[in-house]
């Protein structure tokens, strides 16, 4: 694990007692997936807007000469205003209450709601973390906009400055949570995806050392696997399954330079699987007896 | 660990010559292939309910979901101690999280939770922050209270307090006919839907500063409301000045008494969170604050339908009834409100709050 960003895991215990780790979203992510939501949304309106002034358009110029707006566009006006409501809230709600716990913006950055506390997420907690936002972003940059105008007077800079820290809430503690999340006892969390890639050691080489395309019997000994340890392992299997024609020579160059063997050139891969499966086996006969050894330095 | 079955059996046989070493190097890829069917099985299921096809699925399926779940995780930690495939153990962790979502995921869609919020849940949130609706509705009356005695002896109080929108013909030493004229019953109902979505918008900002503010426990709540009130004292004395109290009230509690209300409710349910973390005993203050928040959320979103009904009271009852009728309508809509919150004592709570109740 490695090569995830540590300062973001962390570890929840889930009711049956099992250890999940999670990973906590970046704060570049969230806030790109917040641009991309309402994004989505304006959008929508957009249309929507445009569609209802193409159908009812009339309705607003047809006047009765005071100026006024006459009942059926009225009743248009507040059809209007309250589906820019709903649209604003149901899109959040809707979409989070959803089997993927995520609005489209979230989803498409690998986010996801989750509970806290490793239980259930619940509605209210939902509801709870979308009634914030307006507080957090739109409050604030009303008030911070005007607050230099010194139209409220000190008590307008104050409360520019108390929502400044809720805008910027998420910034300063280390799990990211907004203002909303706190109270509502979520976070955003990175959403898994991943997929099962093949074993690797069910391949002629990696099972028996014998390479199907030579012939060639490549058995270590346990002085020439003990130079390396559990992050080379790892590093070895992610070349392995992106078979990069390059990278196996080098690595398999490198390998054969420290451990003072010399091979042949063509069959590096069959080199490298037969490498990582007795480096493997060796490693987990370790494991098995509570021996890490985390990489070559240890 | 369980016997390799048959087909991982002569697939490994043939390949494996070689001693012990060997043959516990494959142990743990020999572990994975006896469950990877189990996970994949789990993997289609999770699929499934991540599009929603939660139809399709067949019921055995269904029924073996919380079986797989905890059979893949039980495997996760057993391969977190015996296996160095990354790639096995990543796909694993993404799974059992993923089933994890699936498992713990709300249960209620938007519009079955909105049903159960109607249908008790509002009611049930309002009843157990009784004492701080209580807290509210002191600092209510006290900010009246105040807003009446300080104009009354300064009058120079009253353009301090009332906004400038107020203000247009409604000052200190204005007639009565122009007081009476601002209370005025109008002809025709043209344009007030601008007005009611203005006011609404209006007063949800009072709403969302009274509840926003309860973080700083509870303090900025309590003032916001003190002053908010002063506003409508320093009003009431004006209009009582010119000998139209009942008409200011009349005027006033068509919306006001479901306005007014959900402002204390909105103070309510600021306080209460301000209040759980100033106070969270035994919890610790995330919790407690989750645990409220949740419980202030719902009263919130319960003030923004009030403050929805009381925009259009507002704006087309008001200005078209006479004295009388706005005082029916005012004190029908409180005895509504109070019946639906009070009355009925909701059976047990549907859902449980996860954090720590």
């Amino acid at each position: 694990m490695r090569n995830l960003p540590d300062k973001r895991r962390r570890t929840v215990v889930t009711p049956e007692g099992i250890a999940l780790p999670f990973t906590i979203g970046s704060r570049a992510a969230r806030f790109g997936a917040l641009l991309l939501d309402f994004l989505i949304i304006g959008l929508a309106l957009l249309a929507l807007t445009l569609l209802l002034i193409w159908m009812f358009g009339g309705l607003f110029s047809a006047t009765d000469g005071t100026g006024a707006m006459n009942g059926a566009a009225e009743f248009l006006m507040i059809f209007y205003f309250l589906l820019l409501f709903a649209a604003r809230y149901g899109y959040f709600l809707g979409f989070e209450m959803g089997p993927r716990g995520a609005t489209p913006g979230k989803r498409l950055l690998g986010l996801r709601v989750a509970a806290r506390d490793g239980g259930r997420l619940t509605a209210e907690a939902v509801i709870a973390r979308n009634l914030l936002r307006d507080i957090e972003i739109f409050l604030p940059l009303v008030l911070i906009f005007s607050a230099p105008s010194g139209e409220g007077g000190p008590a307008g800079v104050a409360a520019a400055a108390w929502f400044a820290c809720f805008m910027l809430f998420a910034v300063f503690n280390k799990d990211a949570m907004r203002a909303g999340d706190l109270i509502a006892g979520t976070w955003v969390v990175e959403a898994p995806r991943a997929r099962l890639a093949a074993a690797l050691s069910t391949s002629a080489a990696a099972a028996s050392g014998t390479s199907s395309l030579t012939g060639a019997r490549y058995d270590f000994s346990d002085s020439e696997l003990g130079v390396y340890g559990e992050y080379e392992l790892q590093t070895l299997e992610r070349v392995l399954r992106d078979s990069n024609d390059d990278t196996i020579g080098q690595v398999a160059e490198t390998i054969c330079r420290k451990i003072g063997w010399t091979t042949g050139a063509g069959d590096e891969r069959a080199f490298l699987e037969a490498f990582y499966a007795q480096l493997r086996a060796r490693l987990e006969g370790g494991l098995r007896f509570g021996q890490r050894k985390a990489d070559k330095y240890s | 660990m369980k016997a390799p079955a048959l087909r991982n059996l002569f697939r490994r046989q043939s390949l494996e010559t070689p001693p012990a070493t060997e043959e516990a190097a494959l142990r743990s890829d020999r572990f994975r292939l006896d469950r990877e069917a189990d996970w994949r099985r789990l993997d289609t299921i999770v699929t499934m309910m991540e599009k929603g096809r939660l139809r399709r699925i067949p019921d055995d399926d269904v029924l073996a979901l919380p079986a797989l779940y905890r059979t893949a995780a039980s495997s996760l930690s057993v391969a977190r101690e015996t296996s160095l495939d990354q790639a096995a153990l990543a796909y694993l962790e993404a799974l059992v999280q993923r089933a994890w979502f699936q498992v713990y995921r709300p249960q209620q869609g938007f519009f079955s939770w909105l049903r159960g919020f109607l249908g008790g849940g509002l009611s049930r949130s309002i009843q157990q922050i009784w004492l701080d609706i209580c807290i509210a509705l002191a600092a209510m009356v006290a900010g009246t209270i105040t807003g009446w005695l300080l104009v009354s002896r300064d009058q120079e109080w009253y353009y301090a307090l009332v906004p400038a929108g107020f203000t247009d013909s409604r000052v200190p030493g204005a007639t009565r006919e122009t007081l009476l004229e601002s209370l005025a019953v109008q002809q025709d109902a043209q344009g007030l839907s601008a007005f009611a979505a203005y006011l609404f918008s209006n007063n949800a900002g009072v709403a969302i500063l009274a509840f926003a503010l309860g973080f700083a426990f509870g303090v900025p709540s309590v003032l916001l409301l003190v002053h908010n009130m002063a506003v409508l004292g320093a009003m009431w004395w004006l209009f009582s000045d010119a000998g139209l109290s009942w008409e200011f009230a009349a005027w006033l509690s068509v919306h006001g008494t479901t306005e007014l209300f959900a402002i204390l409710l909105a103070g309510a349910a600021g306080i209460h969170i301000g209040r759980s973390m100033a106070f969270p005993g035994a919890r610790s203050i995330m919790a407690a604050a989750a645990g409220s928040g949740q419980r202030a959320a719902q009263v919130m979103a319960g003030v923004v339908l009030m403050l929805i009904v009381a925009a259009m009271l507002e704006a087309f009852p008001r200005q078209l009834l006479g004295m009388n009728e706005r005082f029916l309508i005012g004190g029908s809509m409180l005895a509504i409100w109070l019946a639906y919150f009070f009355a009925v004592r909701p059976r047990k709570p549907a859902l449980q709050l996860a954090h720590g109740e």
